[in-house]
């Protein structure tokens, strides 16, 4: 007799995301997947608004990361205009992406995922939030709300906003950036480089607890995609892309991102309003790969800061090729924090950096522009067309989050199939359910909004809907 | 539990930003934890809405089935409900789509802008509503707290000023857009 459980929010009128496990008449899984509950249409809404707008209009799609958007979303309207944007217009976009990659990921390791690491996958989910991490391990949850802070600081200062801010605009920014405010910053490099340190050497003491998670937590082969620099190392706004395969071999290299039509198709799933989006070359579902952190750091020649090159030569040691195991998002997500810091006061530290000339202005000479950066999450890309009186006629969005559709379901079945077995469903085996889909980091705002811990009901099903057994979280 | 108040959050059709930028609070987030108990939100990990929350803060438009019957339940079971950004107060950006047929929207991306199995996902996933609309065309709203998202600063004045129980004077702090 076959079963489904199905691991559904609290009710069905929570419902952003589920999981479904199938199993067979052993009591084996068979499969499971990863459902997106929620659609915002933005490739249709957008039409008819002026391309100007679309920078702070697909903002909007996530409050998470908007800078990531904004970034992506005005080098299309660079595209459509036909502009080279001011070298200083550059750097600050690219200072304001960093912060956003710093804050953005102290999110996710801090407030989100520490309460898995401080305290346990088997805490008492009463306890396992940021208050909890607060109780046990103090000094770590401050130096987490005081990094995503700084970062979050960085973006006001620059762009006068912490959320949604306006300063990028088509063709670079909207206002050079003061003397006062970059020292402000600049000021604060060394606390925020101690941090992020701190954390690191903490991480590297824990992480070996958790050796099932690390065995489990998609921990499969598959290719890795992420932007490079011209000399491989890594890149967060401009820059092509690289893909490699599970032993860290080069499969190819120095592509420009505007040719994704060609090698990278979109698949659609029935039960899920995430698109799989996949690498046309191996097929579908073959052509699997993961972005983001995890994914920049085992396709890279060098890190190509100091401080977060002698991490990644230790990161590196940890297996032969490339890092499978999606548990080490989370040691990836803090070298990228060191990166960022460092890369930050560097950018900042340029003679050129408080220059006025900031802005190219053009009407669109163009009717059709692609952009392409590095979002926490990964590989993001805007992709527009527009007509005459540069009205939008179509837009296409590749989300960070959605690049690793495909990866995210295979590791809910490998953890699955770890911790489920036959008809009894237990506490542990949900946290990491809940855990492993963490380590991605899914920003599903950008496609729905379940962040953090999702709530959940479990239940195993007869094939004629009777519930077997139930567990409900919380 | 203990007895303080009890503060929930919730997340409908928004971006998140309005969570974003009740977490901007930063470190002001603990005074929050020492007058209340954030019982339900994105944040902790209590899964059920319980029985009574004295405070809900709603980000985001009502746009799917799922968002209609979750902000009715949350109003049962909500003394002060409180509509927190332009999503919540207007249906802002999620509006956007109501110029289209919901087919439109759904065909963008799921035929047009797809390469494999062509499809509109029915299987599992909550149907989506002909319009998008704010909160208070579903159910009472108490407070509104407009902007996009509103700053952390008037989030923390808002929050507190209810915690004390006081109705938070916003018209000359906030407004659409802000
Ligand atoms: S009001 Fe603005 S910040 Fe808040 S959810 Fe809506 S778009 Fe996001």
């Amino acid at each position: 007799m076959s079963q489904t459980i199905t691991i559904d929010p609290v009710t069905r009128i929570e419902g952003h995301s589920k999981i479904t496990i199938q199993l067979d008449d052993a009591g084996r899984v068979t499969s499971a997947r990863f459902h997106v509950t929620q659609f915002r249409g933005f490739e249709k809404l957008v039409e008819g608004r002026p391309f100007h707008e679309m920078p702070s209009l697909t903002a909007r799609i996530c409050g998470i990361c908007p800078v990531s958007h904004l970034i992506a979303s005005a080098k299309t309207c660079d595209a459509l205009m036909a502009v080279q944007i001011p070298p200083t217009a550059v750097d600050l976009r690219q200072v304001l992406n960093l912060a956003q990659i710093l804050q953005s990921h102290a999110l996710s390791f801090f407030h989100l995922s520490s309460p898995d690491l401080v305290l346990g996958m088997d805490a008492n989910p009463e306890q396992r939030n940021l208050f909890g991490v607060v109780g046990q391990n103090p000094e770590l949850a401050r130096d987490g709300i005081w990094l995503r802070q700084f970062g979050q600081e960085i973006i006001a200062l620059l762009a006068g906003k912490r959320i949604h801010p306006a300063w990028v605009v088509p063709g670079g920014v909207s206002a050079p950036l003061t003397a006062d405010r970059r020292d402000a910053i600049v000021q604060r490099i060394p606390d925020a480089l101690l941090r992020v340190r701190r954390t690191l050497d903490w991480y590297k003491q824990i992480f070996g607890d958790f050796g099932a998670e690390i065995r489990t937590f998609g921990n499969f082969p598959s290719l890795f995609m992420g932007l490079v620099t011209g000399k491989g190392e890594l890149e967060m706004y401009d820059g092509n892309l690289r893909i490699v395969d599970a032993t860290g071999r080069i499969v190819v290299d120095q592509v420009d991102p505007r040719t994704y039509p060609e090698w990278m198709g979109e698949a659609v799933e029935p039960d899920s309003y995430l698109k799989s989006p996949y690498y046309k070359p191996l097929g579908y579902p073959d052509g699997i790969y993961r972005v983001g952190p995890l994914a920049r750091l085992n396709l890279i020649d060098r890190v190509g800061t100091p401080l977060a090159d002698e991490e990644w030569a230790e990161f590196r040691m940890l297996e032969r090729g490339a890092t499978l195991s999606s548990f080490q998002y989370h040691y990836a997500r803090l070298i990228e924090m060191l990166f960022c810091v460092e890369k930050i006061d560097q950018l900042l530290n340029g003679p050129e950096i408080l220059s006025d000339h900031v802005r190219a202005k053009a009407d669109p000479n163009r009717m059709e522009g692609i952009g392409v950066s590095e979002a926490p999450r990964g590989t993001l890309l805007h992709h527009y067309k527009i007509d005459r009186k540069g009205l939008m006629v179509w837009a296409n969005m590749i989300i960070a989050t959605g690049n690793n559709s495909l990866a995210m379901n295979k590791s809910v079945y490998q953890v699955a199939r770890h911790f489920v077995h036959g008809d009894r469903i237990d506490q542990g085996m949900l946290n990491r359910v809940e855990a492993v889909i963490r380590t991605y980091d899914p920003c599903l705002s950008c496609s729905t909004h379940a962040f953090g811990q999702m709530p959940m009901r479990v239940q195993l099903l007869a094939p004629d809907g009777e519930v077997l057994h139930e567990l409900k979280r919380g | 539990m203990s007895d303080k108040l009890k503060l929930a959050t919730v997340w409908l059709d928004g971006c998140s930003g309005c969570h974003m930028s009740f977490l901007d609070i930063d470190e002001r987030i603990l005074d929050v934890a020492a007058l209340a108990d954030l019982v339900y939100s994105p944040l902790v990990d209590n899964k059920h809405f319980p029985e009574m929350v004295d405070i809900t803060l709603v980000e985001g438009a009502v746009s799917s089935e799922d968002d209609y019957h979750k902000i009715r339940h949350v109003r049962q079971h909500t003394r002060i409900l409180v509509s927190l950004g332009d999503c919540a107060v207007t249906a802002n950006v999620p509006a956007m789509r109501n110029r289209f047929k919901v087919e439109a929207v759904l065909d963008r991306a799921y035929f047009e802008n797809a390469t494999l199995n062509q499809q509109i996902p029915v299987e599992v996933v909550p149907q989506l509503r002909k319009q998008s609309i704010p909160v208070h065309q579903v159910v009472p709203v108490d407070v509104f707290v407009p902007g996009c998202p509103p700053s952390a600063d008037n989030i923390f004045y808002a929050l507190t000023e209810l915690l004390a129980g006081r109705t938070p004077e916003l018209r000359t702090r906030t407004h659409f857009g802000a």
